[in-house]
C-alpha cells in the first residue's frame, strides 16, 4: 500500500523529509539523534520503533519545531522547519506522549480554542469541535473539565484536538502507552480511518512491536539515535533472516552458556536477561536441538517464535525490546 | 470551508494576529470562570490595609501623620502606593502562577506553543493579558481606597499622560517579571518565592511613604532604587497626588522603560529556553 502512496508523492512534496539530522543536548553529551535520514510520503503511516532512549521522541520533537536540531535538514510538507517554524506549525498536528491538554479548560474548549489559534471563526471552530468530538465518541463529554478525564478519553481528546486545523502530517508520540487494550484498538482504528478519509501522513513512535506491525506501512527501527533499518514490516521480518527466536528460561543465570551459544554456527544475537536467554537462530536446520543440548538440565522452559518484528529487532540490535 | 490559506509571505502577519487573538480569547474564558476569586485576591489586601490604617487607626486616636510639611493625610500618601502594589502583584501573579504549572509537570503550554505564531509571541500574549488584569486591579483598588478611608483623600488626576504611561509601563514590568519568575521557579516553590519577593518589595517599594522622605535614612533611600515598585509608586504620586514630593518624571519613565526592556528580553529568552530544547 505504501508503494502506491509513494507514486503520488512524486508529484507532491514529501510529508516529512529528514536529512543527516543530529541532536546533541549538551556539548559533551552523546548524540541523542545521530545522523538520521527519513522520508515519509503523503498518506503513509510510518512508525519509529525502538526502546526508551533510542531517540524517537527527539526525532518527533525536531520535526515538530519543539527541538532545535544540532545539524541537518528538516522539511515538513515542503517547508523548512528550521527556517520557518511558525509556517510549518500550520501543517502539523501533534499528540504528545503525556496528557498536555489545557487543564483550565473543558474538553470542548480545548478543541475550540485550538481552532481559534489556527484562525477559525467562532462558528466554524464550534462546529468542527462538535464533529470531531462526536466522531471520537466523546460528544457527551464536551463540558467535562480535562482533569476529570480517564487516560483513554484524554488521549482521544488530544487526538481530536490535534486534528482541529486539518493538519497534513500527524505526529503521535507513544500514542497507546498506558492505554487498555480496547482503547488501543480504538485508537488504531481511528488512525487508519484518518489516513483513509483525510489522506494525511501519520508518523508515530512506539515501543510496541505489535503496534508497528499492525498499524504501520513502514517502520524505522531506531537504537542509540540511529536508524538501523527502514522498510515495510514484511520486508524487515524477511530480511532479518528466515531465522527463529529461541527463548530459553533457565533455573539460574548462566553467563557461560550464553558464551557457548554465541560460539555455535548459525546463532546470531544472544540476549541475556538474568535467567532468560533469547537466541536468534538464523536458518541452519537442526540447530535448536543443539541449543537445547547445551542448556542441558538447567533448562526450565523453551519457546520458539517464528520470524516477527521482535526477532528482527533482536537480530538488529542484539537485545530484546522489553518496555 | 474550514481549510486554511497556506500562503507563506503575504498574510503571515494576519495569521499571527489571529493566533494571538485566539490566545487572548482562551485567557479571557479562563479569567471569566475565575473572576470573583480574581477580584477578591486583588482587593482583599488593600481593603484591609486601608480599613485598618485609614479608618480604624484615626477612629481610635492612633492615626498616622505623615512627616514633612505637606499637610496631607496618610490615606493620600498610601493611595498611589496601594494602586502600585495592586498593578504590580496582579501582573506578576497573572503570569507566574499559571506559567509555573503549565511549564512544570503537565506541560499544558504545549498546545499554545504549537499555535501558528512565533514562540516569543506566546510569551508576549501572556504579558499583554496580564497587563489588562493589572489595569482592572488598579481600577478596582483606587475607588475602594477613596470609599473606605475615614480621612480626607486628596487624589485627583494631575497629569493624564503621566498616569497612563506609568500604569502601562508598570503593568508591562510586572508581566515580564512574572514571566521571569514563572519560567525559573518550580511550581512547588512559587509560594515561597512570593513571600520572599512580595513582602520585601511591597514594604520597601515606597508604597507607604514617599521616596523623598527617605532622605533622612540615606542608605535606605539609595538601596530602594533597585526596587522596581519604587518607580511605579512615585510615578503614580506624580500623576495622582502632586502635592506630595515625588521623583522627577524623567527618572520614573526612564527607569520603567529600562525595566520593561531588561525583564522583557530576559523573560522571553528564558521562556524560549523552556519550551524549545
Amino acid at each position: 500500500m505504501w508503494q502506491h502512496t509513494t507514486v503520488t508523492a512524486e508529484a507532491q512534496p514529501l510529508s516529512l523529509d529528514l536529512r543527516d539530522v543530529v541532536k546533541r543536548y549538551a556539548p559533551d553529551a552523546p548524540n541523542a539523534v545521530d545522523g538520521i535520514d527519513l522520508r515519509v510520503a503523503r498518506g503513509e503511516i510510518f512508525g519509529l520503533l525502538g526502546p526508551n532512549g533510542a531517540g524517537k521522541t527527539t526525532t518527533i520533537g525536531i520535526a515538530t519545531t519543539r527541538v532545535r536540531p544540532t545539524a541537518g535538514t528538516v522539511i515538513v510538507t515542503g517547508i523548512d522547519v528550521r527556517a520557518h517554524p511558525s509556517v510549518a506549525k500550520r501543517h502539523i498536528g501533534v499528540v504528545t506522549q503525556f496528557n498536555t491538554l489545557d487543564r483550565a479548560c473543558t474538553v470542548e474548549e480545548n478543541l475550540y480554542f485550538h481552532g481559534r489559534f489556527f484562525g477559525m471563526s467562532r462558528h466554524i471552530a464550534h462546529a468542527r469541535a462538535a464533529d470531531l468530538l462526536a466522531s471520537f465518541g466523546i460528544g457527551d463529554r464536551g463540558r467535562t473539565m480535562v482533569a476529570d478525564l480517564s487516560g483513554g478519553l484524554a488521549r482521544r481528546t488530544q487526538l481530536a484536538c490535534a486534528l482541529m486545523h486539518h493538519p497534513e502530517v500527524l505526529f503521535l508520540d507513544e500514542p497507546t502507552t498506558g492505554l487498555d487494550p480496547q482503547s488501543r484498538m480504538a485508537l488504531w482504528d481511528s488512525v487508519r480511518t484518518l489516513r483513509e478519509a483525510e489522506g494525511m501522513a501519520v508518523v508515530l513512535t512506539t515501543h510496541y512491536i505489535e503496534e508497528a506491525d499492525a498499524l504501520c506501512d513502514r517502520v524505522a527501527v531506531m537504537n542509540n539515535g540511529k536508524i538501523l533499518v527502514c522498510d515495510t514490516p514484511e520486508h524487515i521480518k524477511r530480511d532479518s533472516g528466515d531465522g527463529v527466536l529461541v527463548t530459553l528460561r533457565l533455573r539460574d543465570a548462566n553467563p557461560g552458556l550464553a558464551e557457548q551459544l554465541r560460539g555455535l554456527a548459525g546463532v546470531g544475537a544472544v540476549d541475556v536477561d538474568h535467567a532468560t536467554i533469547r537466541v536468534h537462530v538464523t536458518g541452519t536446520d537442526g540447530i535448536v536441538p543443539h541449543v537445547v543440548a547445551l542448556a542441558g538440565a538447567d533448562l526450565r522452559d523453551l519457546a520458539v517464535a517464528e520470524p516477527s518484528l521482535e526477532t528482527a529487532f533482536i537480530a538488529l540490535t542484539g537485545r530484546a525490546l522489553v518496555p | 470551508m474550514t481549510t486554511l490559506s497556506i500562503g507563506r509571505g503575504p498574510g503571515r502577519a494576519g495569521i499571527y494576529a489571529r493566533a494571538f487573538w485566539g490566545l487572548m480569547l482562551r485567557d479571557a474564558r479562563v479569567l471569566a470562570r475565575e473572576f470573583i476569586p480574581f477580584l477578591l485576591r486583588t482587593i482583599m489586601n488593600p481593603l484591609l490595609f486601608t480599613f485598618v490604617f485609614t479608618y480604624v487607626f484615626p477612629k481610635i486616636g492612633a492615626g498616622i501623620t505623615p512627616g514633612g510639611a505637606t499637610g496631607v493625610s496618610f490615606a493620600t500618601v498610601i493611595a498611589p502606593g496601594l494602586v502600585a502594589v495592586a498593578i504590580f502583584f496582579q501582573g506578576i501573579a497573572a503570569v507566574a502562577l499559571p506559567l509555573a504549572t503549565e511549564l512544570g509537570g503537565t506541560r499544558e503550554i504545549e498546545d499554545r506553543v504549537m499555535a501558528p505564531l512565533p514562540v516569543g509571541m506566546v510569551a508576549l500574549e501572556k504579558v499583554v493579558w496580564s497587563s489588562f488584569q493589572s489595569i482592572i486591579a488598579a481600577a478596582a483598588v483606587l475607588p475602594m481606597v477613596l470609599l473606605v478611608s475615614a480621612e480626607p483623600v486628596s487624589v485627583s488626576v494631575a497629569s493624564w499622560p503621566m498616569l497612563i504611561a506609568t500604569v502601562l509601563l508598570a503593568a508591562l514590568v510586572a508581566g515580564y517579571l512574572g514571566l521571569v519568575i514563572g519560567t525559573v521557579v518550580k511550581p512547588k516553590q512559587i509560594g515561597l518565592i512570593f513571600s520572599l519577593v512580595v513582602v520585601p518589595v511591597t514594604f520597601l517599594g515606597c508604597t507607604y511613604y514617599p521616596w523623598a522622605q527617605l532622605g533622612s535614612i540615606r542608605w535606605l533611600q539609595i538601596f530602594t532604587l533597585i526596587n522596581p515598585l519604587v518607580y511605579v509608586s512615585e510615578g503614580l504620586r506624580t500623576a495622582l497626588t502632586p502635592a506630595i514630593p515625588h521623583m522627577p518624571v524623567g527618572a520614573v519613565i526612564v527607569a520603567l522603560v529600562i525595566q520593561v526592556a531588561g525583564f522583557g528580553a530576559l523573560g522571553t529568552w528564558l521562556f524560549m529556553r523552556r519550551v524549545i530544547d
